[in-house]
């Protein structure tokens, strides 16, 4: 089983004018992936561009693996144009993901924009248990969202623009879930507080943002990483996300290898 | 015995026989093909490589990491990243961006530094069939010597002298691009250095490259390698703000190709001492292109990155290129330009 294997394209269906989900077919036996984990898919045949792009792992289905997708340059824009039958080059799965669904804590999901693609095979793992907090800048950015209704605990929906769900960032929702509790007790926000595991996917501001509040209010939570990528393996080094660490030397990790999963407290911002 | 088998075989010789010519483009290409008898073998300094691809320096980590996808016996050698006395923490992100067929990197020789990589990284790459050359970059010239000391004790096949790396400030490049420097560093590295092969690797960024790699050759380097990055920037018209932290970053993939082959047979017109040739290889008909050029071996680096398997396809690729010349070993395009005209005339 190799982790540098073809797959074949089942379908590329366009969901808007920005996204898809890419269905395809291991053409070699291939690894499970965890949730969490991405690949490195070769978008185009061409020395231009010729990195493969990274993608979080999506979902498993009966035939093979899915991704969702946004367009957002040259490369994906090329992902847009596969098609069925066609043969493509992948690498994966790469990284570490979320930690093992497990314990009694209470699992907060937290999706900005396209990293639903990160966060969904996460809700489909927790069953019915998590908290699901997903914004996207409008309503037509949202994805997936009867599959989300079906797997999620709860699903909590905001947008910027208001035009679906909350008006506002899926941050300040979390906000107002945390501060909205009712009991005023300190003990009792505290241990309420506790019970709760963040795992968050999204643009870095968010993110950010997503960690200040963790931080803030004692949350425990992991965080999944971007940065720009060219092998995936942990070999050119160009993915490096700063972290805390005692000595000054060595305080960076590699996105594509260490992460791209991190817990919120590791990361500095 | 000549005529062994039965008379039955009698017309079997015959055809044979006076098929002899015809016959003999075929078993040109296809007898050292099937045979493999094809000889692969380069030499750089007393350093005999098994084939003439190993691997670029930063470009595929310290080996370990790219060994699920390439058996490491297979390549010519294995060049790990620069290495420095002390660990480095390298420059912060972004480090990295595409560019039109090409990229640009800004890591800052982040690496574990010396004392790890003899404890924790040497001894994986040891378990392997293949000669170890191991990059290094100094602040001083003091440096690079105590570097090369410890690394030809720990006997390593060959030291890299990274006298060209256009990422740090403090090093690399000013021993690159200063005559004297460069001639006084690499005869200091090279006393101290007993069994490794010595590699000086040059850049892009001089006037002259015949004139550095001439420098190398005299202060005692064993070879040259050539070209690492050349600099370069890209910036983000959304935000008005580089794409790398950095500003500026080293600029490598196919892009550079043309101007790094060129480099090559420059130098090749200029030193006796083999060459190292890189920049933007990406297949075999790359590599070879090197190689006639004048380059004795060559790095895949860039490349890694499209396809983890690219130098065992190259290696490949080679030899299929051999066979279907009908060439017995991969000496034989070596500096195969030069053969068809001279430096000379193709020079005036
Ligand atoms: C671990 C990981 C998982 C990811 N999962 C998904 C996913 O499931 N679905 C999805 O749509 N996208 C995902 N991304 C982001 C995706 O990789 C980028 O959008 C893609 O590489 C852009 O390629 P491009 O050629 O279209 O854009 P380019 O033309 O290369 O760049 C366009 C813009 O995208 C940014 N960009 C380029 N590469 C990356 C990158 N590696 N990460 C973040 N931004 C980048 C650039 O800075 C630029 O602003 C993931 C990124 C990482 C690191
Ligand atoms: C990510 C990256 C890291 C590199 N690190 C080093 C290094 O540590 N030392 C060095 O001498 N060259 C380094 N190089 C330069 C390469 O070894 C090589 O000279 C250059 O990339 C040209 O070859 P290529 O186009 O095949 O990549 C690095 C290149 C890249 C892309
Ligand atoms: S992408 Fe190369 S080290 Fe992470």
């Amino acid at each position: 089983m190799s982790r540098h294997f073809k797959a074949k394209i089942i379908n590329n269906l366009s969901l808007n004018g920005k996204n898809g989900l890419l269905s395809m077919e291991p053409l070699e036996p291939v690894i499970n992936p965890e949730p969490g984990q991405f690949y490195m898919i070769g978008v185009s045949n061409s020395h231009d561009p010729f990195l493969k792009r990274p993608f979080s792992f999506f979902r498993k289905t009966s035939e093979g693996i899915q991704f969702l997708y946004e367009v957002r340059g040259r490369g994906t824009m090329m992902m847009k144009g596969f098609r069925g039958g066609e043969v493509i080059n992948i690498l994966g799965p790469l990284g570490k993901g979320y930690p093992e669904p497990g314990g009694d804590k209470t699992p907060l999901l937290i999706a900005g924009g396209i990293g639903i693609a990160s966060v969904f095979s996460l809700v489909e793992a927790f069953a019915k248990r998590a908290y699901v907090f997903y914004g996207a800048r409008d309503k037509e950015g949202l994805l997936m969202l009867d599959e989300l209704e079906g797997l999620a605990g709860e699903l909590i929906i905001s947008t910027d623009d208001g035009s679906m769900g909350e008006k506002g960032t899926v941050v300040d929702v979390l906000n107002d879930f945390l501060t909205s509790d009712g009991s005023t007790e300190l003990a009792e926000v505290f241990s309420l507080l506790t019970s709760y595991l963040i795992y968050a996917c999204g643009p870095k501001p968010m993110l950010e943002a997503v960690s200040r509040i963790a931080l803030g209010r004692g949350i425990k939570g992991y965080i999944s990483a971007e940065e720009n990528m060219a092998c995936g393996v942990g070999a050119c080094l160009g993915c490096a996300i700063k972290v805390k660490s005692q000595t000054l030397a060595l305080c960076y990790k590699m996105v594509c290898k260490d992460g791209p999963v991190f817990p919120i407290e590791e990361i500095l911002w | 015995m000549l005529w062994c088998g039965t008379p039955r075989l009698l017309p079997l010789y015959i055809w044979v026989f006076s098929h002899w010519n015809i016959g003999k483009r075929i078993r040109s290409r296809a007898i050292p093909y099937l045979f493999s008898i094809m000889d692969l073998t380069v030499n750089i300094g007393h350093l005999k490589l098994k084939n003439p691809v190993m691997t670029a320096s930063g470009t595929f980590g310290y080996g370990e990491e790219y060994s699920e996808f390439v058996d490491l016996n297979r390549l010519g050698a294995v060049v790990v990243k620069g290495i420095s006395l002390e660990p480095r923490e390298g420059n912060p992100p972004p480090r990295i961006c595409e560019t039109p067929c090409g990229m640009l990197n800004t890591i800052g020789l982040q690496n574990v530094g010396l004392k790890r990589f003899l404890k924790e990284k040497l001894p994986y790459l040891r378990r392997f069939d293949t000669p170890v050359i191991v990059n290094i970059l100094g602040n001083t010239v003091r440096e690079y010597v105590r570097l090369s000391e410890a690394l030809d004790n720990a006997g390593v096949d060959g030291i890299e002298l990274n006298v060209s790396c256009p990422n740090v400030k403090k090093a690399g490049m000013i021993f690159g691009t200063d005559k004297k420097t460069l001639a006084m560093l690499v005869s200091k590295v090279r006393q101290s250095v007993k069994r490794a092969v010595l590699i000086t690797k040059l850049s892009p960024s001089v006037s002259s490259i015949q004139e550095f790699s001439k420098i190398a050759e005299d202060s005692g380097s064993d070879a040259v390698s050539l070209i690492n990055t050349i600099s370069g920037m890209a910036i983000d018209i959304e935000t008005g703000k580089p794409k790398l932290s950095n500003i500026t970053g080293g600029l490598s993939g196919p892009a550079i190709k043309p101007i790094a082959v060129r480099m090559v047979w420059e130098t090749y017109n200029a030193v006796k001492i083999p060459i190292i040739g890189m920049g933007g290889i990406m297949s075999a008909e790359d590599a070879i292109e090197f190689m006639l050029a004048g380059a004795t071996a060559v790095a895949v680096g860039t490349a890694n990155f499209a396809n983890p398997e690219a130098t065992v396809a190259i290696i490949s690729g080679i030899e299929e290129y051999l066979g279907k010349k009908g060439m017995r070993g991969v000496k034989e395009i070596i500096g195969g330009l030069n053969n068809a005209q001279s430096y000379n005339n193709l020079n005036n």
